[in-house]
């Protein structure tokens, strides 16, 4: 278990937790949104900019080769923190929204006829739900989609029904970001491939929570982005089978994503850069390099024993303010906390908690066929990271409290 | 009273509260002051959806004035929804038209109503400005 010491050494690490918000400690449980960086991660961007900037891969100049060589150690990096087979096997895009962008611009124009089908859930972030029905406008495919329980976990006997020899491609969240529901990966793969389905993870929840192994999970794709998992903004990774790779057409034109170019014909390189066009977010890629550093010195087991209890106290918490209902609540989850309150909209309850200087998320979380499921027009959302401690949901609790008596 | 005056007399309300709470307290009673919209009222056409808290807002005609009726599902929206019906309410068209809002500044509530806050209340003073200006071409 990670001890409360352990805790709060790690909360150092993090510069804007020690700031104040509207005259009060900042409590900061809008991680679903995006992390904190800790130090070491805006050290090395820095870092970049003040002594190694250059552009990547073409100059042969020193500035140039350091830049590369610190770019694609990032990549190396990658691959060894989620077990990737071979560097070529990540690929470095904007965020999560462009690698399953990627994936469904491939999908559409090689693999996609009419008639055929991709199945998402009900509980999908807008980002997997909207680039596989632009894939569907294009081929004339069809987008099937699994339910969700009360609970809020997958409806796994009738995803189970849903497959068939008419579907191409399997993408489904990890982790979801309303919920926290954590769904089962390993049967979803395993049922899948049974029947030669790939499948796609989309990754941008569950990398904060959990460490990854691709090989393990064996899934073709994983799509996530860095500045949910304490990495900078506008840096992300697909991960994909070189198999897949190598199958699915460039995503974008551009330079270096080719081997020669003529008027009457382009050669494509090879991947990763085959995807990579034009000069990529260099910095981005060696923030997120040190950001997996940086949860390469974590005790993942105690992350999870800490996260667990977090989560366990804020919702036994919760639960005894009257009039407040939970919205998700699967057997497996991350630190996530929606709820709604019968009379008290979600909107002014964030708005007095900023007041407190308490940051939560609320709206309909870019899920809104997932609020239609649950009847809300949207929920209030408090997420973890392992730096949140106790002390910070009792002030979460209390500041609701004063909220409501303002509201109500 | 014109609209000026109005929305002066508001900032001094505003600047005799001593902290945030009682200023949103003062908001969230505005706001349930205000009377219900009439459900028929509330229609897809009436909605000015923002991403957070739902307004919708009715406009009105008579004698070269305009005569707003607002409501939203959240109370410190609607509560503000009563402010700016406050000020505007019953004044001519071409005087809602003119007016920049700088009292909303004033009174300190600048950051509901900036941009990047989608929360339905500037896409709101938008629209309650376009019926201003049809009025005050008819």
């Amino acid at each position: 278990m990670v001890e409360k010491n352990n805790v709060f050494n790690l909360r150092n690490d993090f510069p804007t937790l020690k700031r104040k918000v509207n005259g009060k400690d900042l409590v900061y449980f809008d991680n679903g949104a995006t992390s904190q960086k800790p130090s070491s991660v805006i050290k090395r961007i820095n870092e970049f900019y003040q002594n190694e900037n250059s552009n990547i891969h073409r100059g042969v100049h020193t500035l140039s080769q350091d830049a590369t060589s610190a770019y694609e150690d990032a990549r190396n990096k990658i691959q060894k923190y989620i077990n990737a087979r071979m560097e070529e096997e990540i690929i470095f895009t904007k965020g999560t929204t462009d690698s399953i962008n990627l994936v469904a611009n491939g999908f559409s124009r090689e693999i996609l006829n009419k008639g055929d089908e991709i199945l998402i859930s009900a509980m999908e972030h807008h980002s997997n739900i909207v680039p596989w029905q632009l894939a569907c406008e294009y081929s004339g495919a069809k987008l099937k989609v699994c339910s969700v329980s009360d609970e809020g976990e997958l409806d796994m006997e009738e995803f189970k029904t849903l497959l068939s020899d008419k579907t191409k491609l399997v993408a489904i969240t990890h982790v979801s970001n309303t919920l926290g529901t954590i769904n089962p990966v390993k049967e979803i793969v395993d049922f899948s491939h049974k029947l030669n389905i790939p499948v796609l993870f989309d990754g941008a929840q569950s990398v904060p929570h959990m460490k990854l192994d691709v090989q393990d999970l064996n899934c073709d794709f994983y799509a996530f982005g860095a500045h949910k998992m304490f990495g900078p903004t506008g840096i992300g990774v697909l991960y994909g089978k070189k198999k897949w790779l190598e199958k699915l057409p460039p995503y974008q034109g551009g330079g270096d994503m080719i081997k020669t170019v003529t008027f009457e014909k382009t050669i494509y390189n090879d991947i990763p850069h085959k995807f990579e066009a034009g000069t990529p977010n260099i910095v981005g890629g060696i923030g997120l390099g040190a950001a997996v550093d940086y949860l390469n010195k974590l005790d993942w087991e105690s992350i999870h024993e800490y996260e667990k209890q977090l989560l366990d106290y804020a919702t036994t918490q919760l639960s005894q303010i009257e009039g407040v209902r939970i919205i998700g609540n699967a057997k497996h989850k991350v630190g996530v906390l929606s709820f709604v309150h019968q009379k008290a909209h979600h909107y002014d309850i964030g708005t007095i908690l900023d007041q407190l200087g308490v940051a939560i998320r609320t709206g309909h979380h870019c899920t809104e066929p997932l609020m239609r499921r649950f009847n809300v027009s949207g929920t209030a959302r408090a997420s973890f990271a392992f730096y949140n401690t106790t002390e910070e949901v009792d002030v979460f609790i209390s500041a609701l409290k004063r909220a409501l008596k303002m509201i109500l | 009273m014109g609209l000026d005056e109005t929305a002066e007399e508001l900032v001094e309300d505003f600047n005799l509260f001593e902290d945030w709470s009682d200023k949103y307290e003062y908001i969230i009673s505005l706001g349930k002051e205000l009377s219900a919209m009439k459900k028929e009222d509330k229609t897809e056409e009436n909605l000015v959806k923002g991403c957070q808290s739902q307004v919708w807002l009715v406009a009105k005609e008579k004698n070269g004035n305009v005569f707003f009726e607002a409501d939203s599902d959240a109370i410190i929206s609607k509560g503000i929804c009563a402010l700016l019906v406050k000020v505007f309410n019953g004044q001519p068209a071409s005087e809602i038209v003119k007016n920049n809002l700088d009292f909303i500044e004033k009174i300190g509530l600048k950051e509901h109503l900036s941009p990047n806050r989608s929360n339905g209340l500037v896409a709101m003073i938008k629209k309650m400005k376009a019926y201003a200006l049809v009025f005050s071409n008819t």
